[in-house]
């Protein structure tokens, strides 16, 4: 007998010995149900999260320094002394360009909410960002049309203005923007440039809910008593950790900060975000993992348990096909399978679940769930399957066809 | 192929019952059964006639001595050589008929040809034509309980034939059955043994046994007598008379 058709036979069989016994062959499964969908939804939250951080984290720029007052991420309750920090004022921007050697471009950004309008259409709670030319080439912006202000432009502090798509939607949802003439706050401002869609930060807030202006006008808008970050593009990654030095020490100078005395500012960079949200993905994931081993290893018991159920129930049976000429590996291979397609069942039956579940998840957390978690899940569940039918699979296989025979 | 089928030499069958308590359940045991034969086998309980078959069916191996099946030593042969023969050389028909409650009488005549890989449409058609040959042409998709004792028997039978085995090795096959279904079987067996059959019947009944040309009888392990039928006349005058109404 070759291995084909006793695969194709065991195959069948198991398929009549589940058949026969549906609602036990379910029950079983459901250990395995469980264990899948919570390794898919896992996963898929995962995988979610991390997509969405990408593209979030993208809007950061990987080779952008940010000056400013606080840092990012709190190394420990020091709030208070981050708080006593003077502001980083907008000015150090024209410093820190000439001193520089390693940055391609700074730019200072300030930003205050604010009301936009066009007509009878008023856009509500727009963050307004006030910034100078290089902004342009520190963030690498890209327009859906027209442009960013030039140097000449933004050093004349003209009317102008460059909004996210978000505003742009709003505000124009069936004309051309370009040209037009909004009110910020009350003063008007001419459209140059609409910006191309930088899309959620991690589903939180837009980052197109924008309009641009020269920092002079934001100035006259808002007033000066606003902390700026002060964005610096470095000439390339490789010099990332050269520029941020070059750009602290400058800092220091700015600032006037004797040797012995520490950094009144922080330098913050998407490195830190990075890592940050590493870990947390790693505590999700370690927990993830711990939760579905547990799942999978109950359901892989379970299935063990009624494997060897199973075995016994049929030892006359076992005996009879040895009689006949069933030949070890034969009757091996029959359970075997029918462990396996106890656990396949579990596993699909798992991941047509998971699907819709993922859906309720992602009202929650951004979920995806690509093809390889799905052939991770079918891959778990046939190991599991070979696992837990490989020790009731042998003990068939070795019955002693004359015991076997005999018991009733 | 040789004219003996079976032949056993000096067979001996020891079975350890821990702590060194060993029970002999077969003692030197010499036999030679010829192609064709139809043979009893007959023996009270406790004499060794289970183990004897068990051993003659490949089912188990003796202890020591030898046993030739169809001119081939399978005395120390492993477990998967001891299926191929059981498989091909060997047709069972047991006293509680063993079939596979789940499977239809076709798929449990097919069975053994399973087992020696023959493809699935040959494998229904000779499973069919066997079904038809034991006069259940009508019952191929009938489930064991669909079906009465001597159905049953006669399925088990068309499986004992379908890989025209060299013997056929019938343990009390009339024991769950009622008297007339018994002599039907039995009625059966004879035709068998008329196409050529060579057929070992294991009974404890002397009426069954009569059926057979040969009876061989066990005690204690060892071969009480091994006589042809005419030769337990006696016996078999008695039973007749036992069985003649009035």
């Amino acid at each position: 007998m070759t291995f084909a058709s006793e695969f194709k036979e065991g195959l069948k069989l198991s398929a009549a010995a589940l058949l026969a016994n549906k609602v036990r062959a379910v029950l079983t499964m459901l250990g395995i149900i469980i264990g899948i969908v919570s390794v898919t939804l896992m996963s898929a939250a995962i995988t979610g999260l991390n997509n969405a951080f990408n593209n979030s984290i993208s809007a950061i720029g990987a080779d952008v320094l940010y000056v400013q007052k606080w840092p990012w991420m709190d190394t420990g309750d020091q709030w208070w002394k981050f708080r006593s920090r003077k502001d980083i004022k907008p000015e150090y921007a024209d410093k820190i360009a000439q001193e520089a050697t390693l940055a391609a471009a700074v730019a200072p950004t300030v930003g205050r909410m604010g009301t936009i309008k066009y007509r009878d259409k008023t856009a509500n709670n727009v963050q307004v960002a006030g910034t100078t030319a290089d902004y342009a080439y520190v963030t690498q912006m890209s327009y859906d049309e027209g442009r960013f202000f030039t140097e000449e432009e933004s050093r004349g502090d003209r009317p102008l203005a460059v909004m996210g798509s978000d505003v742009a939607n709003q505000l124009f949802p069936n004309s051309d923007p370009i040209g037009k003439t909004i009110k910020i706050n009350g003063l008007s401002f001419r459209v140059i440039g609409v910006r191309s869609k930088l899309g959620n930060f991690m589903g939180m807030f837009s980052l197109d809910n924008i309009v641009i202006i020269p920092l002079g006008q934001f100035e006259d808008i808002f007033g000066t008593h606003f902390y700026a970050t002060i964005n610096v593009r470095a000439v390339s990654k490789v010099q990332m950790e050269n520029t941020k030095e070059e750009l602290r020490g400058i800092m220091r100078k700015i600032r006037g900060l004797a040797p012995w005395q520490e950094d009144d500012f922080s330098i913050n960079q998407q490195d830190m975000l990075t890592q940050a949200f590493d870990q947390i993905t790693r505590y999700i994931y370690d927990a993830g993992i711990f939760v579905t081993a547990l799942s999978l290893l109950v359901g892989g018991i379970g299935i063990m348990n009624i494997m060897f159920v199973s075995v016994t129930e049929r030892t006359k049976e076992i005996g009879i096909r040895k009689a006949l000429g069933a030949r070890r590996r034969t009757i091996l291979t029959q359970f075997l399978i029918e462990g396996i397609l106890i656990c396949l069942g579990g596993g699909i039956i798992g991941l047509g679940l998971s699907y819709p579940l993922s859906m309720i998840v992602d009202k929650l957390l951004p979920t995806s769930m690509p093809v390889s978690i799905a052939v991770m899940a079918i891959m778990i569940s046939l190991i599991v399957g070979v696992v837990s039918g490989l020790a009731p699979a042998f003990r068939a296989s070795k019955l002693d066809p004359v015991e076997a025979l005999r018991y009733e | 192929m040789s004219e003996n089928v079976i032949e056993l030499i000096k067979v001996n069958k020891v079975y350890d019952m821990g702590a060194e308590v060993q029970v002999q359940a077969l003692r030197d045991i010499d036999l030679t059964i010829k192609r064709g034969e139809y043979v009893a086998i007959m023996g009270p309980s406790g004499s060794g006639k289970t183990t004897l078959m068990n051993i003659l069916g490949c089912l188990d191996t003796p202890t020591s001595g030898k046993y030739m099946f169809d001119g081939v030593d399978v005395s120390d042969m492993d477990d998967n050589e001891l299926a191929k023969i059981r498989n091909q050389g060997i047709g069972f028909v047991f006293q509680t008929f063993n079939l596979i409650p789940r499977s239809d009488a076709l798929h449990n005549v097919e069975l053994p040809l399973i087992y020696s890989g023959v493809p699935a449409s040959d494998r229904k058609d000779r499973a069919k034509k066997t079904l038809e040959m034991v006069g259940l042409g009508d019952r191929v998709h009938h489930k064991p309980n669909e079906l009465s004792g001597g159905q049953r028997q006669r399925v088990a039978i068309a499986r004992a034939l379908i890989n025209n085995p060299s013997i056929m090795l019938a343990d009390e096959p009339t024991g769950n059955l009622d008297s007339k279904t018994g002599d039907e079987i039995m009625l059966f067996f004879e035709e068998l043994h008329e196409k050529g059959n060579t057929i070992i019947l294991v009974t404890h009944e002397e009426y069954i046994a009569e059926h057979s040309r040969r009876i061989i009888r066990i005690k204690d392990g060892m071969i009480e007598s091994d006589l042809p039928l005419e030769k337990n006349g006696k016996v078999h005058a008695a039973h007749m008379a036992e069985k003649v109404p009035g």
